[in-house]
């Protein structure tokens, strides 16, 4: 019997994140990261395992009556949000070493008496248990599997959110909350519904490749279409069921955020590409005109939201609706290079928020505010902090040199062959956020130090540059060399395409004269 | 008017590189790696960082004349060489590489980036001594020699973007240098946003030539272009001069660079004179096969580069900074390199021939004035020089070599330059020939008055300012390159038409030294009417501020034409109503009345112990809400 890579990955973070809440202190925080560690050398090795073709699939029989089985798929594109993941989660842990120790008051407001902030193991133990559920979203093959894990992370994401941060943080989990769980509701019908179907057309099952073959044409594909679309485009999240994402960005640690919107959040994505556009092709061919302009309306939404927002926290969170918008736009543009793109996307955003996230939350901790207007003329003590904000604000925007800009750049080029409207409004998106992360900058970074603040003087200490050293690098290497990474992601692509049946546009002029 | 009908050469193949051509990315390479290395070591390179800094450079522009005397020595039909270096994006039947292409154009670039700014990188070891972040700008700069490298060695648009962006973040990052002046930093955020904005034109150009041809390498698509749709070729055409606007600061898109004088001069005379602003110009040459697909959009350049080279002339005749005399003068002159270029392929190679010159005798001046700031305190205010020629007298000299290059004294380098774009736009429309010579006369006015303002009549000087010349690290540059200003013209006049016919894919005609036409004899009649009225009207009785006035024509100059103000009422107001519009509905009536409300978040501290009744329904209400709003429109809008 083969060794079941995929499970253990999964169910290791999940076993030793239960295992790290009971610890204590120091114990804790270095066994927690040394666990994630371990599973971040053992997923990249089953990411390059499968990239060079070994199938870790995994399948067995689990409630045999209504055809669900315990399956697990090691695709390029399960593998690949499966890499993000598994590296995130180090330097999450990282950045927040001391979180509940004393001393880190996390500025999104001061400690409310009655609320205090829960223990750093609890936090340690929930980012592995979160992390291990969000592998099993990713690598999951069977439906109901992934219906399950889908609400299953919402747990350790509430707590996480409600744990630790502002004074009004509980609430903001709340409403994170209440969101998942009612596009989870609406999945779950949709879920069942697609049970139901298979068992009226042969024999019920969950598993993704019977799935995949059965035909779900007609009014019944478009009604499942749209229950899981609207679960996955609240945690996507699309304008306009995201507005439970700067709450929670505002009052969650930076590094609940990055989990949330680094990891979480792609498995809305990941859903739609997986099941949206694999299981009913001809719903999406349907809705893609209002899924398109929700796309557009969402890169455009976020980037004026950033630009006009006080809270840095919000801001950030803010940029990832717009980058969402991305993502969804080349997936539903159904071509080789977009959908490439925006799996690419979704790689590099969860790197490129992580930094921005992560800097200005050691920004904001040396203050004790968030609020911009509380900024001015950082550079002048912090410049390793101010050119470590600026080059991840530079990824955020898209600047050629960082991984953003060839995957912003594919799923662009790829949309504008069938949709050129659609994109030609989207790229409005690239002027906006120059504005944002600029603007952001000047009035923190730059100017005169304010009078009235007492000025940061800290630079990034050695914990903290080496936390934002690997994501910088990694923005970097793709950005100069996005073919291996593209290498990699592409037959994901390309096996959507043909399971659609679709072609990519040719070119008008193929022949030059000579 | 502007003929089209002239065929265009053949389109010339590359040929593989070998040699010392396969080594052409380290003129990339070093510069590349300087930055990164002055960068990421940060203080601990304080000490030795400009020296690096100078050295790179330096490095590339010996490899880059290596290469030129190479291909000088061979054949036209082997001089386009090309150098793949590795792949970017290989996606299906895209193949988007990072490959070199060295040919008659790009080299003359290379040369003028790597020669103007090794001299610039000497002359700022002088002018930014006393800056204790020296270091980290020499980092700045090598980073954009690098980009700028970046533009004009790629064979294909989508690299050619890279080092445009780069070039672009370069530019921001050292006009806002002197982050601690709030002017300096919002200069350069400026730049960037103009700048991006004139950048969607150069994205969309190159989603539309994949999606045409599924190709952006030069050669290819120079090839295909003839198979274009008109509308496709207009609309290509207008994506491109959208992009060379934004960077090049042709109307509309020119204000920024007014603003982008708050950098380091020495910024001011690589970036915004001498090389990147010139970018535009290069990418509209670049594309001259796809312009020559489309009437309308060649006759849209032209007709750009004519409104901003007389609007650069007029704020360049009414400002009291020295700086923005010559930024203005700037803009102006890529108005008479973009009129060129869009007067079809006759223009191309006097555009190119312009650059070059202005290159030299602009960067000249920058320097000068840079000189002339470094000896009176920092001093921009014109109205407090005067008489400075006797105490900088190498200052004076070299700053007047550049002065006679650019009203086209004869035989000096702009002499050539200028003179034959202004004759090619009477041979193609004698509107567009009468209003580049109104453009001479007004050039030849605010130079006149600036050299006298600044350097003759009496002193002017502030207490305690005790103007001096400059150390040689700096007067060696202006030498250097005052030799250019006079000289160049005459060595490149009878030879850049033949180089350059192959990559432009036109030849000119009457190029020689001593060509003398009416027009010719025309411009120094007009040229000299500038000259005597300039040193008239500031010969005696200068004021020792700046004058009041209420002469319209003054004040709109003085006030850039009021770009800001027209950006501001047409973009800026209306963008952010909008976006504070959006914003107060999202927090409203997207997120729910009752999440919205300060009142509900400030009084959830004491209401989480209710949690359990009201709010829950209310959030789920609101989701609920949301989420029938999403199905029902997916439905209406299939149905719509």
């Amino acid at each position: 019997m083969t060794v079941p890579v995929l499970t253990i990955l999964a169910l290791l973070p999940i076993v030793a994140g239960a295992v790290v809440m009971f610890l204590k202190g120091a114990t804790a925080r270095y066994f927690g990261l040394a666990v994630s560690l371990v599973t971040f050398v053992v997923g990249l090795a089953a990411f390059l395992a499968a990239s060079r073709g070994t199938d870790l699939s995994e399948k067995h029989q689990w409630i045999s009556s209504i055809g669900a089985w315990y399956a697990l798929s090691s695709d390029p594109l399960s593998m690949t949000m499966v890499l993000l993941t598994v590296a995130l989660v180090p330097v999450v842990l990282g950045a927040e070493w001391r979180i509940g120790r004393t001393g880190d008051a996390w500025a999104g407001g001061a400690d409310t008496g009655d609320s205090p902030q829960l223990p750093g193991s609890i936090f340690f133990g929930l980012a592995l248990m979160l992390e291990g559920l969000a592998i099993y979203c990713f690598v999951a093959a069977d439906v109901l599997l992934f219906y399950l894990f889908f609400e299953a992370t919402l747990l350790p994401m509430y707590f996480l959110i409600s744990g630790w941060g502002g004074a009004r943080r509980r609430a903001a989990a709340l409403k994170f909350l209440i969101y998942s769980l009612v596009g989870g509701l609406i999945m779950l019908v949709a879920v069942i519904g697609l049970g139901v179907h298979s068992g009226a057309s042969g024999h019920t099952t969950f598993l993704l490749a019977d799935l995949v073959r059965m035909n779900f044409d007609g009014a019944i594909g478009r009604y499942l279409f749209i229950g899981f679309f609207i679960a996955f485009a609240i945690k996507a999240p699309m304008v306009p069921v995201h507005t439970w994402l700067p709450d929670a960005a505002e009052q969650a640690t930076p590094g609940s955020s990055v989990l949330l919107v680094g990891i979480l959040d792609k498995i809305g994505t990941f859903g739609m590409l997986r099941l949206c556009l694999g299981l009913f092709p001809q719903a999406s061919a349907w809705a893609t005109p209002v899924v398109l302009a929700l796309a557009v309306i969402s890169i455009l939404w976020g980037a004026v939201m950033a630009a006009t927002s006080h809270h840095l926290m919000r801001l950030v969170s803010y940029t990832s609706v717009s980058h969402f918008g991305f993502m969804v736009l080349g997936i539903f543009a159904v071509t080789t290079p977009s959908i490439t793109g925006s799996i690419f996307y979704m790689f590099n955003h969860g790197f490129a928020t992580a930094a921005l996230f992560l800097v200005l939350g050691f920004l904001v901790r040396r203050r004790g505010s968030a609020d911009i207007k509380d900024f001015g003329g950082v550079q002048a003590g912090a410049p390793v902090l101010a050119g470590l904000f600026l080059v991840s604000g530079l990824a955020t925007l898209g600047l050629p040199g960082t991984s953003s800009f060839a995957s912003e750049f594919l799923v662009l080029a790829g949309a504008w062959g069938r949709h050129p409207v659609y994109v030609a409004v989207a790229t409005i998106g690239m002027v906006g956020a120059a504005v944002y992360v600029l603007r952001a900058y000047r009035r923190t970074m730059t100017g005169p130090i304010d009078e009235g603040t007492p000025p940061v003087r800290t630079d990034l200490g050695g914990r903290e540059k080496f936390v934002l050293a690997p994501l910088i690098i990694v923005l970097l290497v793709f950005g100069f060399f996005p073919k291996p990474m593209l290498d990699v992601i592409e037959p994901a692509a390309r096996a959507t395409m043909s399971q659609l049946n679709m072609t990519d546009p040719q070119p008008v002029v193929k022949e030059g004269v000579k | 008017m502007i003929p089209l009908d002239t065929v265009p050469l053949e389109t010339v193949l590359p040929v593989a590189a070998s040699g010392l051509f396969s080594l052409a990315w380290l003129m990339i390479a070093i510069p590349l790696a300087g930055a990164g290395l002055l960068l990421v070591l940060g203080r601990r390179s304080d000490s030795w960082g400009h020296l690096l800094g100078a050295l790179a450079p330096i490095a590339s522009f010996v490899i880059g004349l290596v290469l030129f005397i190479e291909l000088l020595g061979r054949d036209p039909s082997q001089r386009n060489v090309s150098v793949p270096v590795y792949d970017f994006i290989d996606l299906g039947s895209w193949h988007l590489g990072i490959d070199l292409q060295v040919d008659q154009l790009s080299i003359l670039f290379v040369l003028l980036v790597t020669f103007v700014g090794s001299l610039i990188h000497i002359y700022s070891i002088g002018y930014m001594a006393h800056d204790p972040h020296r270091r980290r700008f020499f980092g700045y700069l090598n980073l954009f020699i690098a980009s700028m490298l970046i533009l004009v060695l790629a064979d294909n648009y989508l690299m050619l973007f890279i080092g445009w962006e780069g070039v672009g973040l370069c530019s921001y990052l050292l006009i806002g240098f002197w982050y601690q002046r709030p002017a300096a930093a919002a200069a350069g955020n400026k730049a960037f946003i103009m700048n991006r904005i004139g950048d969607l034109g150069l994205t969309m150009a190159i989603f539309t030539m994949l999606a045409q041809f599924g190709t952006v390498n030069f050669t290819q698509v120079s090839q295909r272009a003839p198979g274009l749709s008109g509308s496709w070729a207009a609309l290509l055409g207008f994506m491109l001069l959208l992009a060379a606007c934004g960077k090049s600061a042709q109307f509309p898109l020119q204000d920024w660079l007014m603003d982008a004088m708050e950098g380091p001069t020495p910024v001011s005379a690589l970036i915004h004179a001498a090389t990147m602003v010139t970018a535009g110009v290069y990418l509209v040459v670049r594309s001259h096969a796809i312009y020559a697909q489309s009437y309308s959009a060649t006759l849209a350049v032209a007709i750009i580069g004519t409104i901003t080279l007389l609007m650069g002339a007029w704020i360049g005749s009414t400002k009291k900074d020295i700086k923005r005399v010559l930024a203005g003068s700037t803009m102006s002159q890529i108005g008479y390199m973009m009129l060129a270029a869009g007067l079809g392929p006759i223009g191309a190679t006097f555009a190119i021939f312009h650059l070059i010159t202005h290159g030299a005798f602009k960067a000249n001046m920058f320097l000068g004035a840079g000189s002339v700031m470094h000896g009176t305190g920092d001093d921009t205010d014109m109205y407090h020089f005067g008489a400075l020629a006797k105490v900088m007298p190498l200052t004076f000299w070299t700053f007047a070599c550049g002065y006679l290059a650019i009203i086209g004294f004869p035989f000096t380098s702009g002499y050539f330059s200028k003179d034959h774009i202004i004759e090619a736009a009477f041979d193609t429309g004698p509107v567009f020939g009468v209003l580049a010579l109104i453009g001479a006369g007004i050039t030849a006015y605010y130079m006149t008055r600036l050299m006298v303002l600044t350097f003759l009549g009496q002193r002017r000087w502030r207490t305690g300012v005790h103007p001096h010349e400059s150390p040689a690290t700096m007067t060696v540059p202006l030498i250097v390159l005052a030799i250019l200003s006079i000289g160049a013209g005459l060595v490149m006049t009878g030879w850049i038409g033949d180089w350059l016919a192959p990559a432009t894919g036109s030849h000119p005609e009457h190029t020689g030294v001593l060509h003398i036409s009416v027009i010719g004899v025309i411009t120094l009649v007009v040229v000299a009417a500038g000259v005597v009225t300039g040193w008239l009207t500031n010969r005696h009785g200068v004021p020792s501020e700046e004058p009041a006035t209420s002469n319209p024509v003054a004040l709109i100059g003085r006030n850039d034409i009021y770009g800001r103000a027209i950006d501001d009422a047409v973009v800026v107001r209306p963008a952010t109503a909008l976006a504070h519009g959006i914003s107060s509905f999202d927090s409203s009536a997207v997120d729910g009345g009752a999440m919205g409300t300060a009142g509900v978040m400030a009084g959830l501290g004491t209401a989480l112990r209710k949690l359990q009744n009201g709010y829950v329904r209310s959030y789920g209400l609101h989701t609920a809400i949301g989420v029938v709003v999403v199905g029902v429109v997916v439905i209406l809008g299939r149905m719509a």
